[in-house]
């Protein structure tokens, strides 16, 4: 087996310097009546080419978003990542390290961590950033748990604009933790008065700006009332690409802010792994989620960077943790800081341009379809169509035109009569005049 | 210092540092690299990207006023800048890196290569299902091995790592609680336990019962009989590492399940260490409800330093029904994924749903690429492996090092305790640092929590026999050299590492989380940096 350098004779004399007859002879603690005989009803080994066809021949079966117009977004999105970000993530000092518990000898892991934060941090307009949650949607969940720790109450109000399945992981852990939630109904117009459901038991109001319908949510408002009432506003957003053209949720006022980083660095995989990116004010730090990484000297006064404030955490802490959570996002993050790098605060901008530009096109595109309704006045690179019939069977529709045109909202918000027909599209810089002009001749040909 | 045998000094201390000081502060290959805010431009960008020509805004008021104060790199640049950062880091592709209890093992690159192929690193989550066949066959033929190697009867792919698919096991233990008209409130959780199983109870709202080891570092059963019976009808399930966090398979495990079970409670089992018994036993068979697999341990997708991990969770026949969204059934055409509770069918009860979208597809890729490369034959065979090097490292050291539960066989992780150490003036931290001075990775220290100055070594089935001899040999060495007194080659260690010690106290005293900006004064000619 090319993975495992003992040879037999190796196992033999090691076998015997332990001590035992057979292998067997260290399993004996296994209960006699549970010891496997023989081999497990698998397949034997593989060699490598005969592996590499295998996955070759599942990959194939599935519509690369390369390969075809494509508009997809709805929480995860196709943007041109540069080679040298996959190329360095693939270093084997990077790949192939642990959490950085010893930092004497993993600085390299440590200082793009710190890095990270720094970018982050200033991205969202917030005070600090920790080094990565699972996604952005566990991290809106334990965000409204570190708002439940701040104010020592335990309701938190969902807007009606947050992505349906962060809702649902929200709701589905407050539920098990005996914790109250009150989700508004869906919101694809931006509409909805969710001041009027803040009130002096609220721990945290969760809005997300672009909405999971594109629409840009002021949040000032919803700050002031917030705070009013003694409750954190906690700001979530799915595509960070957006921060580089609108106004950043620390800067509207917001406590928390959080989200998902996949659209910067990372490809989209059928939904993980991303990175979550979690962000709030200095005084909150100490009830954060996650590890942090901070700056000190070692013995020789040498600048150097460790995980720290890690009295928080699980393994400290155990029960009394701010989190459960352990395992972060590691090489998530450093394809997000080195694509960051690379674009820098006026590449960003640029590519947040160029995004939102696509978007505009497309929607003049599709709003010349008859038929077709754009329901966002404003948006950044996604936004809400309405359609004459059922979305979902217009994307299956548009499939056999080789065009993948957005995310139905019932694909996530099922048996809802008065979603049914809404789309929901995506344009980034990937998209070219021909994609957007082929998309509207399928839609056109599909509603006839 | 010794000498090696071409009598140069072997350290630069010995070569006199002092008289070597450089301009640069360099060290031949080992490079000072500053943060990026200290060497980046403004006003530039690595990536070209053309200017929009017809932009025009539909922000309704929501643009940013102020620019966004971060930095680029031109791509020579940021190639060099994040080269030099890794070459401060250690890594299992360099090194023995025994972390016990993290089971560093080889990462093939044979799966980051299946995991890069269009149809699986170029989908989005919510494309047409029609047009992501594969990717759910994929994720069925990983659902199939998992179940499997595990005798279980459903699992749930979405977890995100370990921690989350404890939290996801939990969760469906409360669920089916729930479903049975009961509220207990007690999770029975033995010390030696890793720091998140306590910390996911709590997290549910669970009271925390802890169970003391025996003498052999094993879950004392009547121990166990006796917190069930304190808290009689209140006790909703047991969290239990097997093998567990000394290194030992849990021989009562049976039994204990058994008690469990009588109580109508669940039996949780933390499965960070499946390493050690992957083609030798099923948990199924040992009564377990819910397990999680870390992928990123057993099934080697890589660490990445820190993340990102995959935390599958295997669920009993009792606990299937309570499976989250999203999951996989098998149906007349096919396998479907099942994504709201729309689609739910009869005696499906999703507790709810652990994440958006659908799990690591990436590391399942992975994973799946090292079972079709192992098969059952080699994952049995990587599994003794494992065993047969810790257990060949512990005899290598146990008449130097102390084995807290006496000469016994241990798992695929081999732990020692500090008392050998004891009156020689150097601290567990010690030795270990001073490990990295020679070249290692130290092992896990100060856990598991139930012995004094822990020690957890888990070398992996990836290192050869002449690997773990130069292993043994060195720890035989600085064993020897403690013993003998020579404090200094511990104490100030590392000498030798990018790094020597760092100050975490004033890190946490004092906490800078990210870079600011420095006021005019304080700013530095460029050459100083």
């Amino acid at each position: 087996m090319r993975y495992l350098p003992l040879s037999d004779n190796d196992r033999a004399s090691m076998l015997e310097r332990v001590g035992v007859k057979s292998v067997d002879e260290i399993f004996s603690d296994i209960p006699e009546k549970a010891r496997i005989e023989g081999l497990l009803d698998l397949p034997r080994r593989s060699g490598e080419m005969a592996v590499e066809r295998d996955l070759s021949r599942l990959s194939a079966k599935n519509v690369s978003a390369s390969s075809v117009p494509f508009f997809v977004g709805a929480g995860a999105y196709k943007h041109h990542v540069p080679a040298t970000v996959d190329h360095l993530i693939q270093r084997s000092e990077f790949l192939t390290s642990y959490t950085p518990y010893q930092p004497e000898i993993t600085q390299g892991t440590l200082q793009y961590l710190f890095e990270f934060q720094t970018q982050v941090a200033e991205l969202t307009g917030m005070d600090v950033a920790n080094a990565s949650m699972y996604d952005g949607s566990t991290g809106t969940a334990e965000a409204v748990l570190m708002a439940h720790r701040v104010t020592r109450r335990k309701k938190a109000v969902l807007s009606g604009g947050l992505h349906p399945q962060y809702r649902a992981v929200v709701e589905g852990l407050s539920d098990m933790a005996n914790d109250e939630v009150v989700s508004l109904p869906a919101d694809p117009n931006g509409t909805e008065d969710i001041l009027a459901r803040i009130d002096k038991e609220t721990s945290c109001v969760v809005v997300q700006s672009p909405s999971f319908y594109g629409q840009l949510i002021d949040l000032k408002p919803i700050a002031e009332k917030a705070h009013e009432n003694g409750a954190l506003l906690i700001a979530v957003f799915t595509e960070v690409v957006s921060l580089g053209l609108i106004e950043p949720p620390g800067a509207q006022g917001a406590d928390i802010v959080v989200g998902e980083g996949q659209s910067i660095g990372n490809p989209l995989t059928f939904g993980g792994p991303y990175v979550g990116l979690f962000a709030t004010k200095q005084k909150y730090i100490r009830q954060m989620p996650g590890r942090l990484c901070g700056e000190t000297v070692d013995a020789e006064g040498k600048r150097g960077f460790v995980l720290t404030l890690s009295t928080r955490e699980q393994h400290i802490r155990r029960d009394k943790a701010t989190s459960n959570i352990c395992t972060n996002s590691g090489l998530c993050c450093l394809a997000f800081t080195i694509h960051m790098t690379l674009l820098g605060g006026k590449g960003l901008s640029q590519l947040a341009r160029i995004n939102h530009t696509n978007a505009v096109k497309l929607k003049k595109a599709l709003s010349a379809v008859p038929g077709v309704e754009v329901i966002n006045k404003a948006f950044f690179n996604e936004f809400t169509v309405k359609l004459p019939k059922p979305a979902a069977e217009v994307t299956e529709a548009l499939v056999a035109r080789g065009v993948l045109g957005g995310v139905p909202v019932s694909r996530l918000e099922p048996g809802k009569k008065d979603l049914e027909n809404l789309l929901v599209v995506a344009s980034t810089e990937v998209n070219t005049d021909e994609d957007r002009a082929e998309f509207a001749k399928a839609l056109k040909e599909v509603l006839a | 210092m010794s000498m090696n045998t071409q009598g140069r000094p072997t350290s630069a201390g010995d070569a006199g540092e002092a008289a070597h000081k450089t301009f640069t502060g360099n060290k031949g290959l080992a490079m000072e690299e500053p943060l990026i805010f200290e060497i980046g431009h403004q006003n530039i960008t690595g990536v070209d990207l053309d200017e929009p020509e017809d932009f025009e805004a539909e922000l309704g008021g929501h643009a940013r006023q102020e620019r966004i104060d971060l930095p680029a790199l031109t791509e020579p640049e940021a190639m060099r800048h994040y080269v030099r950062l890794s070459t401060k880091n250690y890594a299992i592709d360099s090194g023995l890196y025994p972390l016990g209890s993290c089971t560093m093992k080889h990462n093939p690159r044979l799966n980051e290569k299946a995991a890069r192929m269009p149809g699986f690193a170029d989908i989005h989550p919510l494309q047409p299902l029609s047009t992501v066949s594969g990717a759910v066959d994929l994720m069925d033929e990983l659902s199939h091995w998992l179940m499997t190697m595990t005798g279980m009867s459903a699992v749930a792919l979405s977890p995100k790592a370990g921690a989350h698919g404890e939290l996801c096991g939990m969760m469906a233990i409360k669920a089916a609680h729930r479903a049975n008209g009961r509220d207990p409130k007690v999770v029975l959780v033995p010390e030696s336990a890793h720091g998140t199983n306590p910390a996911t109870a709590a997290l549910l709202g669970y009271k925390v019962v802890a169970v003391k080891a025996r003498d052999d570092g094993t879950v004392d059963t009547d121990e166990v009989k006796a917190k069930i019976a304190e808290n009689e009808g209140n006790v909703a399930g047991i969290m239990l590492t097997n093998p567990n966090t000394c290194g030992i398979f849990e021989r009562d495990i049976i039994e204990i399940a058994e008690a469990i079970h009588a109580a109508d409670a669940y039996f949780y089992c933390d499965g960070a260490n499946f390493n050690a018994i992957v083609g030798k036993a099923k948990p199924g068979d040992l009564g377990v409800d819910a397990m999680h697999i870390n992928l990123h341990k057993t099934f080697s997708t890589p660490h990445g330093g820190g993340g990102p991990g995959s935390g599958p969770v295997v669920l009993s026949d009792r606990l299937a029904p309570y499976a989250p969204l999203p999951f996989l059934r098998k149906g007349k055409d096919g396998v479907e994924l099942v994504e709201t509770t729309e689609g739910v069918a009869e005696g499906e009860m999703p507790f709810g749903r652990m994440t958006a979208f659908h799990g690591q597809m990436g590391m399942f890729v992975r994973a799946l690429a090292y079972m079709k490369s192992h098969g059952s034959d080699g994952l049995k065979q990587a599994s003794e492996d494992a065993v047969l090097n810790a257990n060949y490292v512990r005899v290598g050291l146990e008449d130097l090092m102390s084995l807290p539960f006496g000469s016994r066989w241990c798992m695929h992780e081999v732990l020692f305790d500090d008392s050998f150490l004891k009156d020689t003036g150097v601290s567990t931290l010690d030795f270990a640092k001073a490990m990295i001075d020679e070249g290692y990775h130290p092992m896990t220290m100060y856990f598991p929590l139930v012995v004094h100055g822990a020690m957890l070594i888990e070398p992996t089935e990836s290192e050869s026999r002449a690997s773990l001899d130069l292993f043994v040999a060195t720890l035989r060495d600085l064993v020897m050299s403690a013993k003998k007194g020579e404090t200094e080659r511990f104490s100030g260690a590392p000498y030798l590492a990018p790094r020597r010690r760092l100050d975490e106290t004033q890190a946490a005293r004092k906490p800078v989380l990210k870079w600011e900006r420095p006021s005019a004064t304080e700013v530095q000619p460029a050459a100083a940096q």
